[in-house]
């Protein structure tokens, strides 16, 4: 008995200690991330590598979700003769939830896990420390621009996803479902209010910070050698992908439930 | 204080990973321009010594000063003050392997920001030449290196901000008995013509006999033997008497199991 009272402190113990050592994290990574001195070789070369590089991965997700989605609700939507709010479904799903959504987790599982295996690597072969031996600050060096690149990075990401996935939608609306091209974007249009878009954005924002605080975080608290990396790498995604669900529904809450 | 002040004072200095006691109250002095070795088997805890003393951790207890300033008690800002007095040449020498080999040599100058990235590469150059590299390494990325010329380049960038200590964690390792004499010659030169004082942890002999002034040797966390280095094979200490002649049996590995 006091074996099992003892498993369940010595668990509660150690969530507490994670839970208040990723704060203490965050809280030193956004400091950094504020105040100077800042690296504007190292964040432009994080802004490409998370912008730029990401765009095929998340048009093609985002193509294909938006085909799918006028596929589905058209099926759907026909059974009670309501075929025509297939455009507007399709252009609000997307902005809302899955152009933030599907982008996160996609960067999350392309950028978060090469981050964890970057710096985790670095932490193996003493690179950090060599970091803090040449008198260089790790968070500044390392996690803000990371962080500030992810965060300036993911709502860009969205929006062309948004612009695609729409299109996606178009074009299995048009050629397959045979709406008229001019009634399709007009019903696009319609009905569509600006803050559709801007809680996509502002979701893919926190979004962005969570993957490569995920990525920092368990990179920079990896140790072992190749499997240490491989377990911060694992961590960083499946972590990722689980706050990234998570606040999706905190910030739907916050901007929509009245 | 009639003796001159010592340059790195180490006093009782304990730490302790869980229940394991690593360092169990060191205590040592470097004089400047001294070279200092500290000789061990693997997992005696002399990496965690440099370490602490690096401030990449904070012993449980003890002091540790450099110039008489006491370096555990210092604030992240002042202790990267601290720091460009140190150069420190990793075991695997840690070079980033993102950055060409010339800006990892001027790392530490580029970030300081006072000079030009051409001037900044051409002393770059001028380091790589001292540690008899030709100037067409400066481009090549760390990963096409040889382990010899990594230990070079690692060395460069350890002696590139001029320190007035250099630390040397297992500088022979890994390399060919060659390789490794050529290493101890250089940092024998770097010491000489910086006039720093090195402090060098290591279990090879050949090395501790070649670049040690004086040898103290560390053993279940603390400093059970130091004199110079011309006793070090005839200390009448039978642990330090079993480790520089590599014995399998002696009072080391018979009491191991304890």
């Amino acid at each position: 008995m006091t074996q099992f009272l003892a498993l369940i402190g010595r668990v509660f113990l150690a969530f507490l200690r994670h839970t208040g050592r990723l704060v203490t994290f965050s809280a030193v990574a956004l400091y950094n991330m504020v105040l100077p001195p800042y690296y504007g070789r190292t964040l432009s070369r994080q802004m490409i590598e998370i912008g730029y590089y990401s765009l095929p991965v998340v048009g093609l997700t985002a193509i294909f979700s938006g085909m799918v989605l006028a596929l589905q609700s058209h099926t759907g939507f026909a059974r009670f003769s309501a075929e025509g709010a297939v455009a507007t479904v399709v252009v609000i799903s997307l902005t809302r939830e899955l152009g933030p959504v599907l982008a996160g987790l996609m960067v999350a599982g392309r950028v978060g896990a090469a981050m964890a295996a970057e710096i985790g690597t670095m932490r193996v072969t003493e690179q950090i420390d060599a970091l803090v031996t040449l008198s260089t600050n790790p968070f500044k060096y390392l996690i803000a621009p990371r962080l500030l690149a992810a965060v300036l990075m993911l709502p860009a990401l969205v929006l062309v996803a948004d612009i695609v996935g729409v299109f996606g939608g178009y074009l299995v609306g048009v050629y397959k479902l045979g709406f008229n091209p001019a009634n399709y974007i007009q019903r696009t249009w319609e009905y569509l209010q600006p803050l559709d878009v801007i809680s996509g954005l502002v979701k893919a924002g926190v979004f962005g910070f969570i993957i490569a605080l995920m990525g920092c975080y368990n990179g920079y608290h990896s140790k072992g050698g190749a499997q240490g990396v491989g377990s911060a790498t694992r961590n960083a995604v499946v972590s990722a992908s689980i706050l990234i669900l998570t606040f999706n529904y905190l910030i739907t809450e916050l901007f929509f439930a009245q | 204080m009639t003796s001159p002040q010592p340059k790195i004072r180490i006093d009782n200095v304990h730490k302790a990973f869980g229940k394991k006691k690593v360092l169990d109250g060191v205590s040592l002095t470097v004089s400047k321009g001294e070279s200092l070795v500290i000789i061990g088997g693997s997992g005696t805890g002399k990496s965690v010594l440099l370490k602490c003393i690096l401030g990449l951790m904070q012993p449980d207890r003890g002091a540790i000063q450099v110039d008489g300033e006491e370096l555990t008690t210092l604030s992240t800002r002042e202790r990267e003050r601290v720091m460009h007095k140190f150069g420190m040449l990793f075991q695997g020498a840690a070079l980033f392997d993102s950055l060409p080999v010339w800006q990892n040599v001027a790392f530490g100058l580029l970030q300081l920001g006072r000079m030009s990235r051409a001037q900044a590469k051409e002393l770059a150059v001028e380091k790589l030449r001292s540690v008899g590299l030709k100037a067409d390494v400066a481009d090549l990325f760390p990963s096409e290196l040889s382990g010899g010329m990594q230990k070079r380049v690692g060395l460069a960038r350890a002696i590139a901000e001029k320190p007035e200590i250099i630390f040397f964690d297992e500088p022979t390792t890994g390399l060919d008995p060659i390789m490794a004499d050529v290493i101890n010659e250089l940092i024998i030169d770097c010491a000489k013509d910086l006039g720093a004082t090195t402090l060098s942890i290591t279990h090879d002999m050949a090395s501790a006999r070649k670049i040690a002034d004086r040898v103290a040797m560390l053993w279940e966390g603390r400093i059970i033997w130091e004199g110079p280095a011309a006793d070090v094979f005839n200390s009448g200490n039978p642990y330090v008497d079993q480790f520089v002649h590599g014995r399998a049996h002696g009072p080391i590995t018979d009491n191991a199991g304890r």
